[in-house]
């Protein structure tokens, strides 16, 4: 194991399965000739050349429709959107083409695609650039998504994103691309598969249930709890929102008892309404509290920092939601 | 000028009639009510495929719009497929599961079928850049009609193509209808084909009526574009006989406009110009067109026997675990792909 930023396990990701299967490409806004908004691209132009790695012009419901016929003759694109903000340019693509042509055509076409890009609020970029797309996406049956919280599941997700036979949106974070976690040597398989959740701390009072940019809160939080509080709590990282790993979930619920979801999106018909929904209707008697959930607030994200902030979820709140469900 | 990749002639008018009896068996069942959803037919527009199919190889790509039972016939897709797909049957060309705006047949090519307008050109866009991509000589083929030209993806589709040099031909059917707008209420331009120069794609005017126009001038594009990749643009002037769909009586246009397309009908017009040369005589046209009738009177009974898709595949092609392939010769089921995430209700978690 070694130590490397989420942004280098994206970039090793990319460039294992650039040079495993001949079929896979990049494609994006400034993905090659400015090595990426974000440097997740960051020398693979000229390590794969521009062949394979392909800027295009701001067209993304072009760039990412032309993914989708790639893939329906063979290829196995990678759209890169600069942000999933941009990507309700291109959603007519994403919803209506890239998800639907394998029962439209009775089975023979499958869209082998990854959508990927950053997703979920930044810091003060405003309504239009800070939307949490995954509550959206996940409405519509024939995507999977996949929301890597650390560098070691950023690539193993991704590579296992890039092989799925079906479209696959890699939901990552623009607040983690520098953070820096462990992750298998570079002659190591990392492959995580989809729909595999994952206790990133153990605990027995409470399982709080996040992904993506929550997992580092819900973490600071339970660290905070078992300090300050004496709770014990269990920290669970769903990693994929679809499929979605309900028996791990359940497993932990069946532990503690009490659950918190803290989400990125908004509350209305977020991710967690359904992992709640999903949580009681299997094991409604085994709950000692009602489920609460942290989320944002519904509103438009203002550009104010301290409004931000207000509308985020936050350690401050994740606790006081966590103290609720154990009546401490 | 028969080119070598041109396909006989006498064939190709035997295809504009049984695509002309099979959207008539269409109609007809349509108002029985044995297919549902929008039908929208082709009818007075068969000379725009058929002269394409003509001038292309069959490996060449070809995907379309919504107005898309006449691009699977002129394919090779059977009409039996075809109507099947109409009735909603297991055994239509996308196993009863897209319908009439929705087909789809890999095995010879036909990449749908789709029915938002105009955002299949962009995915044409992809064919022709996995082509030059494999360096393979293969065009894409994408029809649209004139409705499409005002969309964002088909500019963005066609600045694409001329940016990375793309063996794609944009071949728009001018039926001079968007449903009920016509084309100088909706566009700004007076000729369609002018659109392709603001993206320096090289544009052709076509006699969408005439077969052998439409067969010589795509013949040409094609060729030009096998040895050296480049996307080109034929505004292919035609008329819809009938409405949009099956609900629209068409009173936006008037009868004589009508009756002058009818006068200048593709198929009599192929047939004069073959008997005028001595290729066909009346017995055989009449021969050819009970033959179609045949075929498409035969479909009917087809898809009224087919069985419906079975209930308990509804998930299997939601999620693919392998790639697609192509439907072996009589497969009706959905072997080839098993569901990957299956009914919510069965996740993981079921057990």
């Amino acid at each position: 194991m070694r130590e490397i930023t989420y942004r280098q396990a994206l970039n090793e990701a990319l460039a294992e399965e650039l040079a495993r299967d001949p079929n896979v490409f990049l494609m994006g806004e400034e993905v090659a000739e400015y090595n990426g908004a974000y440097k997740v691209s960051q020398g693979l132009l000229e390590r794969f050349g521009p062949k394979r790695i392909i800027d295009t012009p701001i067209s993304e419901n072009g760039f990412a429709g032309m993914g989708v016929g790639a893939a329906m003759v063979g290829l196995r694109p990678i759209i890169e959107f600069m942000t999933f903000s941009f990507s309700f340019v291109a959603f007519d693509q994403v919803v209506n083409n890239a998800p639907n042509m394998l029962t439209m055509s009775g089975g023979q076409f499958n869209i082998p695609i990854t959508f990927r890009g950053p997703n979920g609020p930044a810091h003060q970029l405003g309504a239009t650039h800070s939307h949490a797309t995954e509550c959206l996406y996940a409405n519509v049956p024939g995507l999977k998504i996949c929301t890597p919280a650390t560098p070691r599941d950023a690539k193993g997700l991704l590579k296992t994103a890039i092989r799925d036979n079906n479209p696959v949106l890699v939901l990552e974070v623009e607040l983690l691309y520098s953070s820096k976690g462990m992750v298998e040597e570079e002659d190591v398989e990392l492959l995580i598969p989809l729909g595999e959740a994952e206790v990133k701390r153990e605990g027995s009072d409470v399982t709080i249930i996040c992904y993506a940019q929550t997992v580092p809160l819900a973490l600071a939080a339970a660290e905070t709890l078992e300090n300050e509080e004496e709770i014990s709590a269990e920290v669970l990282d769903l990693r994929s929102i679809k499929p979605l790993d309900l028996e791990t979930i359940l497993k932990s619920v069946s532990k503690t008892h009490r659950v918190v979801i803290v989400e990125q999106d908004r509350p209305f018909c977020g991710v967690g309404a359904e992992v709640s929904y999903r949580i009681q209707k299997e094991m409604f008697d085994g709950l000692d509290a009602p489920i609460l959930r942290v989320a944002q607030e519904d509103v438009p994200m203002p550009y104010n920092e301290k409004l931000e902030k207000a509308v985020l979820p936050s350690v401050e709140k994740l606790i006081a939601a966590v103290k609720k469900v154990c009546y401490a | 000028m028969s080119q070598p990749e041109q396909r006989d002639e006498v064939e190709m008018l035997s295809l504009m009639l049984l695509i002309r009896r099979f959207e008539e068996r269409a109609s007809q069942q349509y108002q029985a009510q044995k297919i549902g959803g929008f039908c929208h037919l082709y009818i007075g527009q068969e000379a725009v495929v058929c002269g394409t199919v003509a001038a292309v190889r069959p490996d060449d790509y070809l995907i379309t719009a919504y107005r898309d039972h006449a691009h699977a016939l002129a394919r090779g897709t059977s009409a039996n497929a075809c109507m099947a797909e109409l009735f909603g049957k297991a055994t239509g060309c996308s196993r009863g599961l897209g319908g009439s705006m929705h087909y789809f047949d890999r095995e010879h090519h036909m990449y749908g079928g789709h029915a938002i307008v105009a955002a299949h050109v962009p995915l044409a866009v992809g064919m022709a850049f996995a082509s030059k991509y494999r360096a393979e000589d293969r065009v894409t083929l994408c029809f649209f009609g004139d409705g499409a030209i005002n969309q964002g993806s088909f500019h963005e589709a066609l600045n694409l193509a001329a940016l990375y040099k793309l063996p794609v031909v944009f071949i728009c059917e001018n039926n001079l209808f968007a449903m009920g707008t016509s084309v100088e209420r909706s566009t700004s331009l007076k000729e369609i084909v002018d659109r392709a120069e603001g993206y320096d794609i090289p544009g052709t005017v076509i006699d969408g009526m005439n077969f052998r126009e439409v067969r010589d001038k795509l013949s040409g594009i094609v060729g030009s574009i096998r040895g050296d990749p480049h996307p080109a643009f034929a505004e292919i002037r035609t008329y819809r006989y009938r409405g949009h769909s099956m609900s629209d009586p068409a009173s936006y246009r008037t009868k004589e406009q009508l009756e002058k397309y009818r006068l200048d009908d593709p198929i009599t017009r192929l047939r004069a110009q073959l008997a005028r040369e001595e290729k066909l005589t009346n017995e055989q046209f009449d021969r050819l067109d009970k033959e179609a009738k045949e075929i498409a009177l035969a479909s009917v009974k087809f898809a009224e026997e087919s069985p419906e898709p079975p209930l308990e595949k509804l998930y299997d092609y939601t999620y693919a675990m392998e790639p697609a392939r192509p439907r072996a010769q009589g497969e009706n089921s959905g072997e080839a792909n098993r569901p990957g995430g299956g009914p919510p209700s069965k996740e993981k978690a079921s057990a």
